[in-house]
């Protein structure tokens, strides 16, 4: 699946798409197939405060578990109900359906682009 | 990385693949989950070429084993097979195996992938105690392929001329799969009925696909490892390994100590008249967050001093809860007691109960 060029990327393998003051944030179609089937997903509280690339949450497949890292400073406004109840949308919507949280931030860190990620992990 | 004859057949069918062993192997082709469910509810093929294969053949064969495991293979009926263990001289267990008997003089031992150097010197060694001759590694020459599931048996009868049903549990015959001379196996790791096939590895692509083709999932090692966890079966390197006896392990049955002479016999003969101070037990939580390798068990949420360790978990796709194996002190491994696992700061709880956590309807 290739990577959606309206967001940006870090290396803990999360995406960003910032629309005003708030980023919608969720992990890429590799880092869920590296995964492999999503079981069960930990999401910070609604009103948790955001520490760029600390962990805020966990994602657990039936083989591993994946942590959720910050890419930016802020505070989570939603959570995305539909990954906590049916974990596998992460799998089968990675960067729709399956978004995560997301943040109001007060600060943009400098993020990779879908090029730049795409060449992190060798589908460039 | 080693590499079995099916790897680039894997990887044109769309697998991921691990390290498993030493070895480069299909993790999953499609999705864990569904594979596992292929395997409880349809068949699934798993490729197995990575396990070590050691044919113990001529005369004092069966003596032979008599004195290297501890079990007795001289006591296996032609055309059946028996689990076994092999330890060393402090009963540590060097490897879990599976012994089939050939012929008379003729059996054949099926052991890990990651053990096979460890098995193969064991194996030698004790061959020289004995001045047999008859040990050989024939792991590089083989292909194995396990065909697991409630439709195993249907699938594999499309593409053998054996009869199946001659074949019961825990038997070896050889036939006939696609063409190919092979031995049928009538033994898993799974927790389904099934069978592994053991052929050269000359063929494997085409024995593979003509599984496939029969009506097999292809399954990779991902969903291998949650079915034979779910059977409560267990797996060198977490649930055995050279500081576990069999004691321990809960394989007490598989020990014969009423024997004059086998490797570790005098060690296992004390530790078989004591209680164990730990012993490998099931463990089941609520929710959905599995406990896994390595965490750490306590005797309650409150408690600091660690009582057990977790050897393999995951959140069971058949039962749909945590279940896990671990090693806990015996006078706390009672079944129905509660524990406390930390799950990376989490302290959660989870009861006692009896393996196996799933065990398929006859």
């Amino acid at each position: 699946m290739s990577n959606p060029t309206n967001r940006q990327y870090t290396k803990e393998h999360e995406w960003v798409l910032v629309e005003g003051d708030v980023a919608t944030i969720g992990i890429t179609a590799y880092a869920a197939e590296k995964l492999g089937d999503v079981v069960f997903v930990d999401l910070p509280k609604v009103g948790t405060s955001t520490t760029y690339m600390k962990i805020c949450g966990e994602i657990e497949s039936t083989k591993s578990v994946g942590e959720l890292y910050a890419p930016l400073d802020g505070e989570v406004v939603e959570i995305n109900d539909v990954v906590v109840s049916a974990p596998e949308t992460v799998n089968t919507d990675p960067f729709g359906a399956g978004w995560l949280i997301k943040v109001k931030f007060t600060s943009l860190p400098e993020l990779m682009s879908a090029e730049e990620y795409a060449a992190l992990t060798g589908e460039g | 990385m080693p590499q079995t004859p099916l790897h680039a057949e894997h990887a044109r069918i769309g697998a991921s693949f691990t390290d498993f062993g030493g070895w480069d192997m299909p993790v999953r082709y499609s999705s864990d989950l569904a594979e596992h469910e292929a395997v409880r509810t349809n068949a699934g093929v798993f490729d197995i070429s990575h396990m070590a294969e050691i044919f113990i053949k001529g005369q004092g064969a069966a003596a032979f084993l008599d004195y290297s495991l501890v079990g007795q293979a001289s006591q296996i009926e032609n055309g059946k097979a028996k689990y076994s263990l092999i330890c060393n001289n402090d009963g540590g267990i060097i490897d879990d195996l599976i012994v089939y008997r050939l012929e008379e003089d003729s059996f054949l031992v099926i052991a890990n992938a990651g053990n096979r150097d460890a098995v193969v010197t064991a194996f030698t060694e004790r061959a020289a105690t004995l001045n047999f001759p008859g040990v050989q590694d024939r792991s590089d020459d083989y292909a194995l392929l396990a065909i697991q599931g409630p439709n195993a048996t249907k699938y594999l009868q499309t593409v053998t001329d054996t009869d199946l049903s001659t074949l019961s549990y825990y038997s070896i015959g050889e036939g006939k799969v696609d063409g190919v001379n092979a031995y049928l196996c009538r033994t898993g790791y799974t927790g389904e009925d099934g069978f592994e096939v053991l052929f050269s590895s000359d063929d494997a692509v085409k024995v593979f696909n003509a599984l496939i083709a029969s009506g097999a999932v292809p399954c990779g090692l991902a969903s291998r490892d949650t079915l034979r966890l779910e059977a409560g079966m267990p797996l060198y390197g977490h649930e055995l390994n050279l500081d576990v006896n069999p004691y321990e392990a809960g394989f007490a049955r598989v020990v014969r100590l009423e024997r004059d002479d086998f490797v570790g016999r005098d060690a296992l003969l004390e530790l078989s008249t004591k209680t164990p101070s730990r012993k490998l037990v099931g463990l089941v939580g609520e929710g959905k967050r599995a406990a896994r390798a390595d965490y750490p068990l306590f005797a309650d949420s409150e408690s600091t001093v660690q009582i057990g360790i977790i050897t393999s978990g995951a959140l069971s796709p058949t039962l749909g809860y945590p279940v896990a194996m671990g090693y806990l002190e015996t006078d706390l491994s009672e079944i129905g007691n509660t524990v406390s696992v930390d799950i990376r700061g989490t302290r959660l709880p989870m009861t006692i109960v009896k393996l196996p956590f799933y065990k398929r309807s006859k």
